[in-house]
């Protein structure tokens, strides 16, 4: 039994182009200009999926973006995307369509059975499950629903389609192409503006593509062909606006024709915005209105006049307004016999003259007690005074129109309820928006077109001038009239007549609702779930929120809508995610140095959006193993290592030093000219910003260097205080983190290094002692030495221009060959400065004071320094503070690990412990785990032993607290 | 969001990053008083409407700049340099 058939009729499918496509696993056929739905319905299927709670069988009710039920997992090629709204979704060849929600089969549906347990599933079970006493037993359901409820899943596996992303510019942004939005568009391009035109469907022209006349397919024509030649205009088919932000930003998501990507989600910055998005059928509250065969009335006008496809041989129409005529006329002049159960009592006399001379009958003041058939409607039984059966193929149902008010309320503006046509409208419109339409409430197609010119004209004051917009040769419009039925459904019935019919929620539930309080609007949508579907309850919203009004006895204008949000239909996470995805989620930043690295067997890992050489393949395989070796290359012989990630700061101007000495707790006022100093900054906050050592190269001039962490943050800081604050100081700052590479060279030998890389240069200690600067030239290029120490050996930091930083490390590798150098990792770099107890990234947590990292000392007593008042404050000053000890491991074969918390030894293993873990590593000189650590009360318990509790894996690991200076605490290694 | 940099012109919101409140006086550098600093620093009104703050033009001339936001709505009331 099909209760549709396609019909020999002129429309926008196209016979000559036959598309083939599975359903189910069976090869089905379709044309051109079809969508999912249209196609399926013209091969007389009906029966499409399964309802989401109760298993109910369910067909098609609209024709477009707010279909609630047919909605099915499709794809091409493998690819599958889940809940496919069939009702827009382009027909295409080759599609896979599957239907959801059911198993093992439509027709046979096991999870059926929740039909009989529907008291255990009505509104508030999962509320109440979740929100009540037994907390644990939504953790046991909720698995169990989810395999029984769900819609469509998502693949496990990685999305392999391709995504975009664009930003672009346009004076007027028009969204949605129906008789309003293609005039108003129209208009804006006759001015010469930067038109964007934006179509959700695959078609210009909105409900003129529904209308069956031939005149206003000229017109839509006409417009479309004018639009086409202006060069201005963008016209852009497949393209749903999905939200609206501030400075008119609008998110439109785009499906190109071609396959260059799958999805194209463009951020539009409009000038101005005129909202044409039309208006969305209401279906009528009663018994069973979700049977298949049960549509909006205004879809099966849609699937008549656009794609030929019209019911067997009788449909029922059920209204409270008048546009379901325009259907019931359409469908009887195409040879379908039409009944009308009308809810009003009085109807004009043009539509009883119409509807007289079809053959129509009208039964006046009723409506449907109830519909006959399960998985396809056979016929429906009248309520009122005409309680007779009608057999039938469909029904069509009419409630009304709500206006697609979405996009206007994304910038805060409430809609309001208009009692003439009982739905409701924008609130109002931003000053750079516009509106025209049955968005506004208009719902006459002349006023339509009418309004979109006006709403260009306001867009573009401009417009003036320019040519007025011819209309179609139509009947001027009809009065709209609605007597509003928003429960329509007999009190014993209430339970099978669904308000949502996505997520199943009946007329019982909303009175469940009202009994147990949940009167808000807010409330009724997370106590029922209506409207919390894919759809967000287009179809849902207003029929329900009318019925609570109802019940708590307030007009709808008292009890308002929920809040409107975006997206306005359903996105492909990978819409929104675009190419920022593996590889390019975020920015890779790369050393000068990294192809040498490259080729030169570094394994490397990320820190921060670096990318750094980790370990070298020479020393091992494995970081543990190579670190090791590094380590003991760099204590023992000479290595060199990649600095260039280091912030780098050129500081000028006859004022520096003094800003300098503002800016370091300590004082810089008086370093002398080639010499470095280790400085530490702190926030105005009095907490550790960043540390880094700073060097003069002459009087008005010195070279800073920043953590890699905080190169970014300390570069804007410096500029804030020169430009905001310290105006009157004369400096400049100037970032040369990306133009500037750098290397360590470390170790007892790296003298002798530097003297067979540099013969010509003295670089004795007495010509460069500790924290000495010197610059000169080699061949030509300029090189900076320091003698600086990351690693507490005897070691010199080596800069120079970015583009000749290779040049200068092959040479100094080449120069020392004969001494055995050999590059070393970051993982060695960090190991040799825990050694040495130099604080570093992962120790710095942006809470430290100094005193809490043991560097209290260092601030100058009689200077003004930022972070000096602050720094004294008493929680600064708390005793129990958490700060920086050493700790060394006192078991053998165990292992200490980053993060791991700490205990005292006699503490029960359990919370948040006394500390923990910030760096760790092997000891080679020490030979044993050793490691950083913040702990309560911290040097105050040097010799005490703590317990390192790892609970992922089980460990609790004696240690002690000993001096965070592992090796050389006299500095002897140093000043060698 | 769109942030006008007194030296570039309109660019978008994310070319910028936010620096907090600029409607108070940073005492001065050497006043080592701890109340002035407190305030300065933990002290802020949260309004709901105009606020004076700080902006800098992070991805394109690093300027910094006061900027009256509404926010609410983030309407730019006005920027100063
Ligand atoms: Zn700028």
């Amino acid at each position: 039994m099909t209760a549709f058939k396609r019909i020999d009729k002129q429309s926008h499918i196209d016979r000559t182009k036959l598309i083939s496509f599975q359903f189910d696993g069976k090869m089905t056929n379709g044309f051109a200009g079809d969508t999912l739905a249209s196609a399926l319905l013209a091969n007389g299927k009906t029966l499409l999926g399964r309802s989401f709670k109760y298993h109910r069988p369910r067909g098609i009710i609209g024709a477009g973006i707010e279909e609630p039920n047919a909605l099915f997992t499709t794809g091409i090629g493998g690819r599958t995307e889940p809940n496919t709204i069939s009702t827009t979704a382009e027909l295409k060849s080759g599609i896979t369509a599957k239907s959801q929600n059911a198993w093992p089969s439509l027709n046979f549906d096991l999870m059926a059975v929740n039909q009989l347990l529907s008291p255990l599933f009505g509104a508030g079970f999962y509320y109440k499950t979740f929100m009540g006493p037994f907390k644990k037993s939504w953790m046991m359901y909720e698995p169990i629903i989810r395999k029984a409820a769900g819609l469509g899943a998502a693949l496990p596996d990685l999305d392999t389609a391709r995504y975009d992303m664009r930003y672009m510019f346009c004076d007027v942004l028009v969204i949605g192409s129906g008789p309003a939005g293609l005039a108003a568009a129209v208009t804006a391009a006759r001015t010469g503006a930067r038109v964007v035109l934006a179509e959700q469907d695959f078609e210009f022209g909105g409900s003129i593509l529904s209308s069956g006349s031939e005149e206003l397919e000229r017109w839509r024509k006409t417009q479309i062909a004018e639009l086409e030649k202006s060069s201005e205009v963008r016209l852009l088919k497949r393209t749903t606006a999905q939200g609206i932000y501030d400075d008119n930003l609008v998110v439109l998501n785009h499906t190109p024709e071609s396959h260059s990507a799958l999805m194209i989600t463009e951020q539009l910055r409009a000038r101005t915005i005129i909202m044409a998005t039309g208006a969305i059928e209401r279906p009528l509250v009663f018994a069973n209105n979700d049977r298949p065969g049960v549509m909006l009335a205004s879809a099966l006008r849609t699937y008549l006049n656009r794609f030929s496809v019209a019911p067997k041989k009788r449909a029922v129409i059920v209204t409270n307004n008048d546009s379901a005529y325009a259907t019931a006329f359409d469908l009887a002049e195409h040879d379908v016999a039409v009944t009308v159960a009308e809810h009003r009592s009085a109807l004009s006399g043009d539509l009883l003259a119409k509807a007289a001379q079809l053959g129509i009958a009208i039964f006046p003041s009723c409506g449907i007690s109830d519909v006959v058939g399960e998985k396809q409607m056979r016929a429906v039984r009248l309520s009122g005074r005409h309680a007779v059966t009608i057999e039938c193929d469909v029904l069509g149902m009419s409630g009304g129109w709500s206006p697609a008010v979405h996009l206007t309320s994304h910038g805060g503006i409430k809609p309001k309820f208009d009692e003439k046509i009982a739905a409701f409208i924008p609130g109002g419109f931003a000053k750079s928006h516009f509106g025209a339409g049955a968005v506004k409430g208009t719902f006459g197609l002349l006023a339509a077109i009418r309004e979109g010119e006006v709403a260009a004209r306001a867009a573009l004051p401009e417009c003036k001038k320019i040519k007025e917009l011819d209309l179609p040769a139509i009947r001027e419009d009809r009065k709209y009239s609605i007597q509003p039925i928003w429960n329509a459904a007999e009190k014993a019935n209430e339970k099978y007549a669904f308000v949502d019919f996505q997520n199943d929620v009946t007329v019982k539930d909303i009175r469940g609702a009202h009994q147990e309080g949940y009167l808000s609007v807010e409330h009724l949508k997370r106590y029922t779930t209506l409207g919390m579907g894919t759809d967000q309850g287009k179809t849902s919203n207003i029929n329900a929120l009318a019925m609570m009004a109802d019940l708590r006895g307030l007009a709808m204008s008292q009890a308002g809508t929920t809040t409107f949000r975006p997206p306005y239909s359903p996105i492909t996470v990978g819409a929104i995610a675009g190419r920022t995805v593996a590889a390019h989620f975020r920015p890779k930043r790369l050393s000068p140095l990294h192809d040498w690295h490259v080729n030169n067997g570094a394994t490397f890992i990320e820190a921060g959006l670096w990318m750094r050489a980790w370990y070298y393949n020479w020393a091992g395989n494995t970081p543990e193993a190579a670190y090791i070796k590094e380590m003991e290359l760099v204590r023992q012989n000479v290595g060199i290592a990649d600095v260039s990630t280091l912030g780098k700061i050129d500081v000028q101007g006859p004022d520096a030093a003094e800003f300098l000495n503002r800016v370091y707790v300590n004082g810089f006022a008086k370093l002398p000219v080639g010499r470095a100093r280790y400085g530490v900054m702190l926030n105005d906050d009095g907490v550790v910003l960043d540390d880094g050592t700073t060097s003069r190269i002459n009087d008005t001039q010195f070279y800073m260097t920043t953590t890699t962490a905080q190169a970014g943050e300390v570069m804007s800081w410096l500029e804030y205080l020169l430009q905001m604050h310290w105006t009157d100081l004369d400096v400049h700052v100037t970032s040369l983190t990306d133009q500037w590479g750098g290397m360590a060279v470390s170790g007892p030998n790296s003298r002798r290094a530097l003297q067979l890389a540099f013969p010509e240069i003295d670089i004795t200690n007495e010509a460069l002692p500790y924290l000495g600067v010197m610059d000169f030239k080699f061949e030509g290029v300029g090189v900076r030495v320091l003698r600086l120490s990351f690693s507490g050996e005897l070691a010199y930091e080596v800069h120079c221009s970015a583009d000749y930083t290779t040049a200068l490390w092959e040479h100094i590798l080449n120069a020392a060959a004969p001494l055995g150098i050999k590059p070393y990792g970051l993982e060695a770099l960090a190991s040799l400065r825990i050694e040495k107890g130099h604080v570093a990234g992962a120790d710095l947590d942006h809470r430290n004071t100094l005193d809490d990292l043991g560097l209290g000392k260092m601030a100058g007593k009689d200077k003004a320094y930022i972070g000096k008042e602050l720094r004294f404050r008493e929680d600064c000053q708390a005793p129990e503070r958490w700060s920086l000890v050493g700790i060394e491991c006192m078991e053998d074969g165990a292992k200490l690990r980053g993060g791991a918390i700490l205990f005292a030894a006699t503490d029960e293993i359990k919370g948040h412990g006394r500390g923990y873990i910030t760096s760790v590593t092997w000891s080679t000189e020490l030979n044993k785990y050793i490691a950083l650590a913040l702990y309560n009360g911290g040097m105050k318990h040097e010799g005490k032993e703590i317990i390192c509790a790892f609970p992922l894996k089980n460990e609790n690991v004696k240690a002690r607290i000993v001096s965070p200076h592992f090796i050389d605490k006299q500095g002897e290694r140093l000043h060698a | 969001m769109r942030v006008p940099c007194p030296h570039c012109g309109e660019r978008d919101v994310a070319e910028f990053r936010y620096g907090g409140d600029a409607s108070k006086m940073r005492p001065t550098h050497d006043t080592g008083d701890l109340k002035q600093w407190h305030d300065y620093k933990f002290v802020f009104d949260n309004p709901k409407g105009p606020h004076l703050e700080y902006w800098q033009h992070v991805y394109g001339c690093r300027q910094w700049f006061k900027l009256n936001r509404n926010t609410a709505t983030n309407e730019i009331i006005g920027g100063e340099k």
